[in-house]
């Protein structure tokens, strides 16, 4: 009996808070927008019955996704800001994960908690911080200026580039951990085979380090790039009017615009493209698991 | 192993790059001017604003009260969907539940936060700290589960028969062995659980009603238009908190960690 | 056999402590254990020998309680213990990971299942007292598991399980964990503390030696059955199958053609142009069965002239020496290109030995040295 209550208690809160919600939102996505609280119809009734119900259902919102070239510029400009950010963020993520591993052991710990820690303090707080410095007569400019490497002050806060350096500044723990886990395990006698069998130092680095490091890098991409894609908080803070994130998008449709269907069109079709690299990073993962054991 | 010139640099930009933001708030925060970029004095009356207004106050309340409830709901849903999990055999729609555990971590938190708000609305509940409650509970519960789980699969069965064999009934081997030595696991699900709820804005933003205003939600309309005094303060002193809770953490498990190694040798 | 010998199984009067019924453990498709009966004696050491996956931990946990017969049923002490959960049972086990909870120091580990049944604290402490004092743990009472040695974990685990003084103990591979030297050394003190509480052991491993050195009886099992039950000498000398004269220790096996050659005797035809080899056997064969003559290396003698009285007698020529220092072991070619192995003590110092490679030698034995085995 107990045994079946330790299941059924977090599987019940799971299907009444996770499942059935989205599947609200599948429903309401195939529903008409309509001048009415809420905002959206048919309202399922008993007296109709299910066939009714279902019969008015039908793909309009997302046909008007299609049309309304908002929407498919949004995701296309996710995608791509997801992607070069994470291509940005590993960048900058494997010479940190690279020289954590070659520190010296009684560094590493320190290390791993460095770069732990700025992931639990707040992360609005951390999005906020980049405001003062890269705004017009932020830190940044007021350095460059003082400097007398630029004349006029650069335009950087409400632009996709200040998006890419908040993403890459919030999501890189993710990145260095993975990588760095890798890169730990890997044996540096390796290394020294390959300059012992004639390779250079960067050849060795590109023939034995990078391949053996695959699988960190994958999961680190993977790591920010899922979560990236639907980021509401960093396009809003640092991005400006230009800046197209759907996150952003399926916000403003449903508390400015009311348009929960549409809203909601905006959301399944978010997760349908999710589905992709998760599957992808799932995979990865499982090939890790299996190489190790 | 002496680190190259290159690694040193690395290191050093990188974790410059990591902290220098931080800190550059953190000293702004005792800026006397209003406008924060530009620095005239050290000041501590940004501190004094922020404690003496009402609403920040209100939203600090409602934010903790929220992170507490949820996140210790979340352990005990996170733990026993972790002991399901590993410990359950098999059991109908183990696919799913498991599925289940996993989506909301890879779900963008505004689709999470949407689909909870349909589902209050559609239930007819007033929004408010009770629905941020509990839409909370179900994303950490998550994490929590994932924490633990990855402990429990680690965890030497036998333990749990040894205890069962030497006359304990299976709740008692659960209370009596299973869980004193999952603990640290629940502890961090626990404060994962504390701190990703402190931390959303999102899901906040969607589920709550007019009635409670969680601190990031507060912080967040404040910002929007750009930096504030009191949001540099208040930064701050959340950061200070973290800190402290960190080196406090690491202290109590460092003390742990001597005491085991030294716990039985007064005896001999 | 002499009347102060411990053998109750040969006892017909005896009433077994356990009693496996026609005991049958599917997992699945997969049978671990195979409509088994075995009768387990009060005080025995009982050894369960096989490879892994034989079905000997399966037999043990459905002893602890762990698993449940698919069919069939345990009696312990006459009561049919299936129904009967793992915390109610008097029966304790000794698990192969030891299974010590490593957030109680050694004092709590002991104590643990002496707290379940409510011991008044004084009774606890003296019952603790004496299982460390048992297992020579004294001064480790205060430290954590993980603060001792491998050894002295053993010992943690085998004293918790003792406490309670149940009337079985199960030992899961209770060795394995250790090395060489001091498994040897445990052996000994294992036997010497079922002596001294007068438990019943049922130990499982898949270590002959160890069977073969602290068993009263040893089970051979292989694929959910068992092959043979019998002390351990009976195993080694009389084996009843090739498979358990091989699992046990070192023999040839040499296959030919059965024919009767008196009422005990027969002869086995083992290769064209040799003269047949003549050995004794309880097993009656119908003419010209085939069958196995299975004897060990160090019954075989090693010389360089045909023995005058040997009752078989092989020439071959010296393929290979081993020597383990005690003893050497000589693998010689014999007809057909067949090897055999036999062994000698080293009685005299090396320099002086009197065979090497490529010699010519006569090996030979008696016609009870071997058993001849049917299959």
């Amino acid at each position: 009996m107990r045994r079946v209550l330790i299941i059924i208690v977090p599987y019940l809160w799971l299907l009444a808070l996770f499942l059935i919600p989205f599947a609200i939102v599948l429903k309401i996505s195939l529903s008409d927008v309509a001048m009415a609280r809420p905002p959206y119809l048919p309202q399922f009734s008993w007296e109709d019955g299910l066939g009714a119900f279902l019969s008015q259902l039908d793909f309009e919102n997302f046909t008007f996704l299609t049309t309304d070239d908002l929407y498919w510029k949004a995701y296309l400009s996710s995608l791509q800001i997801a992607a070069t950010s994470t291509l940005l963020t590993l960048l900058v993520g494997y010479p940190i994960a690279y020289a954590m591993a070659r520190a010296p052991d009684e560094w590493r710990a320190t290390l791993m908690m460095l770069v732990i820690l700025p992931f639990w303090t707040s992360f609005l707080i951390r999005v906020y911080s980049w405001m003062g410095i890269l705004s017009q007569e932020g830190y940044l400019n007021q350095l460059l200026l003082g400097l007398g490497v630029i004349s006029e002050p650069l335009i950087i806060l409400n632009t996709k580039v200040a998006v890419y350096i908040g993403i890459v500044y919030t999501y890189i723990p993710f990145m260095i951990l993975p990588i760095y886990a890798a890169l730990h395990r890997l044996d540096s006698s390796l290394i020294e085979a390959a300059e012992d069998l004639g390779c250079s130092r960067a050849k060795a680095f590109w023939l034995v380090t990078v391949p053996l490091s695959r699988n960190g890098i994958i999961a680190g991409c993977f790591l920010v790039f899922i979560p990236t894609l639907g980021e509401f908080v960093i396009p809003s803070l640092l991005g400006g009017s230009g800046t197209l994130m759907i996150g952003k998008v399926l916000w403003e449709e449903f508390f400015n615009n009311r348009g929960w269907p549409i809203a909601s069109a905006v959301a399944v079709v978010l997760v349908l493209i999710l589905i992709i690299p998760i599957v992808l990073f799932q995979q990865n993962q499982q090939k890790q698991n299996e190489a190790q054991s | 192993m002496r680190l190259s010139w290159f690694n040193i640099t690395s290191l050093t930009l990188g974790f410059a790059f990591l902290y220098l933001p931080m800190i550059i708030l953190v000293i702004y925060s005792f800026n006397e001017s209003r406008l924060v970029t530009v620095w005239t004095g050290f000041s501590t009356k940004w501190y004094g604003e922020l404690l003496s207004n009402q609403a920040f106050l209100d939203a600090a309340w409602v934010t903790l009260k929220v992170a507490v409830f949820s996140s210790t709901l979340a352990t005990v849903l996170g733990t026993l969907a972790a002991y399901a999990l590993v410990r359950g055999a098999r059991f109908p729609g183990r696919t799913l539940f498991s599925g289940m555990i996993y989506a909301p971590l890879v779900m963008p938190e505004v689709i999470t936060g949407l689909s909870l708000l349909l589902l209050f609305i559609g239930i007819g509940l007033d929004r408010g700290v009770l629905t941020i409650v509990l839409a909370h509970t179900t994303f950490s519960m998550c994490y929590v589960s994932v924490v633990v789980s990855s402990r429990l699969v680690s965890f030497d069965q036998s333990l749990e028969e040894a205890a069962l064999d030497l006359g304990c009934s299976p709740w008692d081997a659960f209370r009596l062995v299973t869980l004193p030595i999952i603990a640290p696991a629940v502890v961090s699900g626990w404060l994962l659980a504390f701190t990703l709820s402190l931390d959303d804005l999102v899901i906040a933003s969607f589920t709550t009603g007019p009635s409670a205003t969680t601190l990031p939600i507060k912080i967040f309309s404040a910002v929007r238009l750009g930096v504030s005094p009191e949001i540099n303060a208040l930064s701050t002193l959340m950061i200070a908190v973290v800190t402290l809770g960190v080196i406090i953490a690491s202290l109590i498990s460092k003390r742990n960690f001597v005491r085991e190694q030294h716990g039985g040798e007064g005896r001999h | 056999m002499p009347e102060n010998v411990f053998a109750p199984w040969t006892d017909p009067g005896a009433e077994p402590l356990i009693r496996f019924r026609n005991v049958t453990k599917r997992f699945g498709d997969f049978t671990a254990v195979r409509d088994l009966t075995l009768d387990i004696y009060e005080h025995e050491f009982f050894a369960l020998l096989g490879p892994s996956g034989c079905g000997k931990t399966t037999m043990m946990r459905m002893l602890a309680g762990f698993e449940t017969p698919s069919s069939g049923h345990i009696e312990l002490a006459g009561q049919n213990i299936v129904p009967v959960p793992p915390n109610k049972r008097a029966v304790n086990m000794m698990f192969q990971s030891y299974a010590l909870f490593p957030h109680l120091n050694v004092w709590d580990n002991i104590a643990f299942g002496l707290k379940r049944d409510g011991m008044p604290k004084d009774a606890l402490r003296e019952r603790v007292a004496e299982m460390l004092k048992l297992t020579h743990l004294e001064r480790f009472a205060r430290r954590k598991p993980h603060q001792i040695s491998g050894g002295q974990r053993q010992r943690v685990a085998l004293a918790r399980s003792l406490a309670k003084a149940p009337k079985l103990l199960l030992l899961d591979e209770p060795m394995g964990a250790l090395d060489k030297k001091l498994r040897q050394e445990t052996q000994f003190e294992l036997m010497d503390i079922q002596e001294k509480t007068g438990t019943t052991f049922v130990i499982v491993t898949h270590d002959q030696e160890e069977a073969m050195t602290v068993a009263s009886r040893v089970a051979v099992m292989d694929e959910g059955e068992l092959i043979q039950v019998a002390t351990p000498s009976a195993i080694y000398e009389a084996p009843n199958c090739v498979y358990v004269a091989d699992f046990i220790g070192d023999v040839n096996i040499i296959e030919g053609a059965a024919h009767r050659a008196s009422e005990k005797h027969y002869t086995l035809h083992w290769a064209d142009g040799q003269a047949p080899l003549v050995a004794a056997s309880e097993m009656t064969f119908s003419p010209a069965q085939k069958a196995f003559l299975a004897i060990r290396p160090e019954k075989v003698l090693v010389t360089a002239d045909r023995p005058a009285d040997a009752e078989n007698a092989i020439q071959g020529r010296i393929h290979d020496i081993a020597y383990l220092g005690n003893i050497s072991t000589y693998h010689v070619e014999v007809a057909g290109g067949r090897l055999l192995k036999a062994q000698t003590a080293n009685t005299r110092r090396i320099e002086n030995r009197g065979f090497t490679w490529e010699n010519r030698v006569w090996l030979s034995w008696d016609a009870t040295a071997g058993v001849l085995l049917e299959r």
